[in-house]
């Protein structure tokens, strides 16, 4: 077992399955929101411009929520960092550190 | 006004040859550091998560998303945004989806990935045509662009500033490997993003620090309306086109093969993740920045001096929106030293696109497919090395071919390729257990070959540069949506009536390492 833990058993270890969920979940959720946003920026833009080209101060609404769309990826990938870099490399830490030292 | 564009200003030599300098020095000291296949593809894995986000950045800022969209925005207001936008938003993409697998499966390129349990030599043949297709159609856009801009920054002839291009971009790369080119561009994102932030400031402080009094100003031009006015892009022919161009600049990101290379220079996946979130935050950052420059620039600047250039009118064109604001509101100096800046821009983008090729050549092609993956370390080096000293003679031909052909699709087609024969290939092998050998060839082809032959049909390469004066077959500007969507459908369709047991069977194993990472021992000796 310390030489190559069978790949098969990792993958059907509760530990390893709990990890790969939690992990896709989150990836789907972020790359929704961030589809979400920006194909509806996009959509507005194509198909209602009317509602971007409403007036917000000199400028035009289409702006902030330009501005705002690239704020919003940079806070999803900080989300994302977050818990991957904490909550997930410990979880990873531990289903490594169970599976035979393997480091 | 009186512009000092296209005299060679001191300033201007003066700081494009410390830029030289410094460059040159990193290079003498990587070269000694360039020898194994790990220090010449990847710098060793020695270089850290926010040096990485840093060269990330450095990467994928190019001349032409700095004076372009400034440009852009200057002339057709939110149009630059529309790009902006989508250039930013594959970031997340790339994090969420990509990276992660790609550091722990991967050993140098992206090819790695998708054939780590499919058949090698298929998929390592047309992963490799797939990444040498894109960086050619970029490279040679940098290069148009390269010697167009030095012509007019520093009134140097074509001919020359791009022998000049590719003579120094082949010394960082030949020499210097991963190592001279990561640092060559974490120099040049500092100074572009140092010299953006300042003209900004520059340009924030004429408007007393208010967007609103800038957006007020911008709106009492003569075409201020139109400006501020999201619903009249030109970039796109028509609504669809528009979502087309929108998801070729997204996953385009995703599929290009100098940014995916970068994620094998740093130790680990925590350190892609912490790198992914640099770039993202440096590079929304900086387009802020020039979206703040082309609004100025739209108000500061005189129209005819942003105008098409043509012997006896003062137009320069919309690209040199910014170095006129800056010169404008900075001065002499200020202008040769944002000439200076994108000079090193254009020399870094150059140097990591044509690493990634040559890596595509020699890793790939002679490792991978001619040597079966039993390549002698020393052998594999001289190749790339020679792979080097090729594509930079092929970039600077492609410049001279090109020289007098409007380039700016040839961004947007590398894009389109991107997102078509790459990314969904690499996506569904990640992903899919029953993705087969036989549906990543065809996926990768099917992508490859729609997207370019959308493109020739399309207004583009039909009107603007055939000049053919009959309707383009293809109403639309960005093949993306399409040809990506047939790439995804071919490889799902192909993959279902083929079977490859052995893929299969390593799934598990794949799925253990791309979620667990490799062993330090297994990376060093696999």
């Amino acid at each position: 077992m310390n030489n190559s833990p069978d790949p098969v058993e990792i993958v059907r270890d509760p530990e390893f399955q709990n990890l790969a969920r939690r992990k896709n979940s989150l990836s789907l959720t972020l790359s929704l929101l961030m589809f979400g946003a920006y194909f509806g920026f996009i959509a507005l833009l194509a198909y209602a411009p009317d509602i971007l080209r409403a007036r917000a101060g000199a400028a035009t609404l289409g702006i902030p929520i330009g501005i705002g769309v690239i704020i919003f990826a940079w806070i999803l990938t900080g989300i994302y960092v977050k818990w991957a870099n904490g909550a997930y490399d410990a979880m990873v830490a531990r289903v490594r550190g169970v599976r035979g030292n393997r480091q | 006004m009186n512009t000092q564009l296209g005299q060679l200003s001191p300033v201007a030599i003066a700081f494009f040859l410390a830029f030289i300098g410094v460059t040159l020095a990193i290079t003498y000291w990587a070269a000694r550091q360039s020898k194994t296949t790990a220090q010449f593809y990847a710098a060793g894995g020695g270089i850290s998560g926010f040096q990485n986000g840093l060269a990330l950045a450095g990467d994928f800022m190019s001349a032409a998303s700095f004076l372009g969209i400034a440009g852009l925005v200057a002339t057709g207001g939110y149009d630059g945004l529309i790009y902006s936008v989508g250039y930013l938003v594959g970031w997340p993409v790339v994090m969420f989806l990509i990276a992660e697998p790609l550091r722990n499966l991967g050993k140098y390129t992206f090819a790695d990935v998708v054939a780590y349990r499919l058949r090698q030599k298929p998929i390592k043949t047309m992963a490799a045509i797939g990444s040498i297709v894109t960086v050619i159609f970029y490279l040679t856009a940098q290069m148009v662009g390269a010697g167009t801009l030095i012509k007019l920054m520093f009134n140097l002839e074509y001919e020359t500033a791009l022998i000049a291009v590719g003579f120094l971009m082949i010394a960082y790369v030949l020499f210097g490997g991963m190592l001279a080119t990561t640092w060559v561009q974490i120099i040049k994102a500092v100074l572009l993003i140092g010299g953006a932030t300042l003209l900004t400031v520059l340009v924030m402080n004429r408007f007393g620090w208010s967007y609103g009094n800038l957006f007020s100003a911008v709106r009492a031009l003569p075409n201020g309306a139109n400006l501020l006015d999201p619903g009249q892009y030109k970039v796109a022919t028509s609504p669809l086109d528009l979502v087309s161009l929108s998801v070729g600049l997204m996953f385009g990101t995703a599929g290009l093969p100098h940014i995916l290379m970068r994620f094998y220079t740093v130790p680990d996946a925590r350190a892609a993740r912490k790198s992914v979130f640099v770039a993202t935050g440096f590079i929304g950052f900086f387009y802020i920045l020039t979206f703040t420059i082309g609004y100025g620039a739209a108000v500061l600047v005189a129209p005819q001096y942003l105008a098409k250039p043509a012997p006896g009118t003062p137009g320069f064109g919309n690209n040199m929106a910014a170095p006129l604001l800056a010169e404008i509101l900075g001065g002499g100096p200020f202008l040769g030293f944002l000439s200076a800046v994108a000079f090193a821009t254009i020399l870094a983008v150059v140097a990591g696109l044509t690493l990634a090729g040559a890596s595509a050549l020699s890793h790939d092609i002679y490792a991978g497919v001619i040597k079966g993956g039993q390549s002698d370390e020393k052998t594999e080096v001289r190749v790339a090395k020679m792979a080097t000293i090729g594509l930079g003679i092929v970039a600077v031909l492609m410049g001279l071919l090109f020289k007098t052909v409007n380039v700016a699709f040839m961004v947007g087609l590398a894009f389109a390729v991107a997102a078509s024969a790459n990314f969904p290939a690499l996506l569904m092998s990640i992903l899919w257990k029953k993705f087969t050998t036989q549906g990543a060839v065809a996926s990768m082809a099917v992508g490859l070959f729609s997207a370019v032959l959308l493109i020739v049909l399309s207004p583009t390469v039909w009107t603007d540069v055939f000049h053919f004066t009959s309707t383009p077959p293809v109403p639309m500007k960005n093949p993306a949506l399409i040809s990506m969507s047939l790439a995804f459908l071919t490889g799902w369709i192909v993959s279902l009536v083929t079977r490859d047991i052995e893929a299969e069977e390593r799934f598990e194993e794949q799925m253990v390492r791309s979620y667990l990472g490799a062993d330090k021992a297994t990376i060093a000796s696999h």
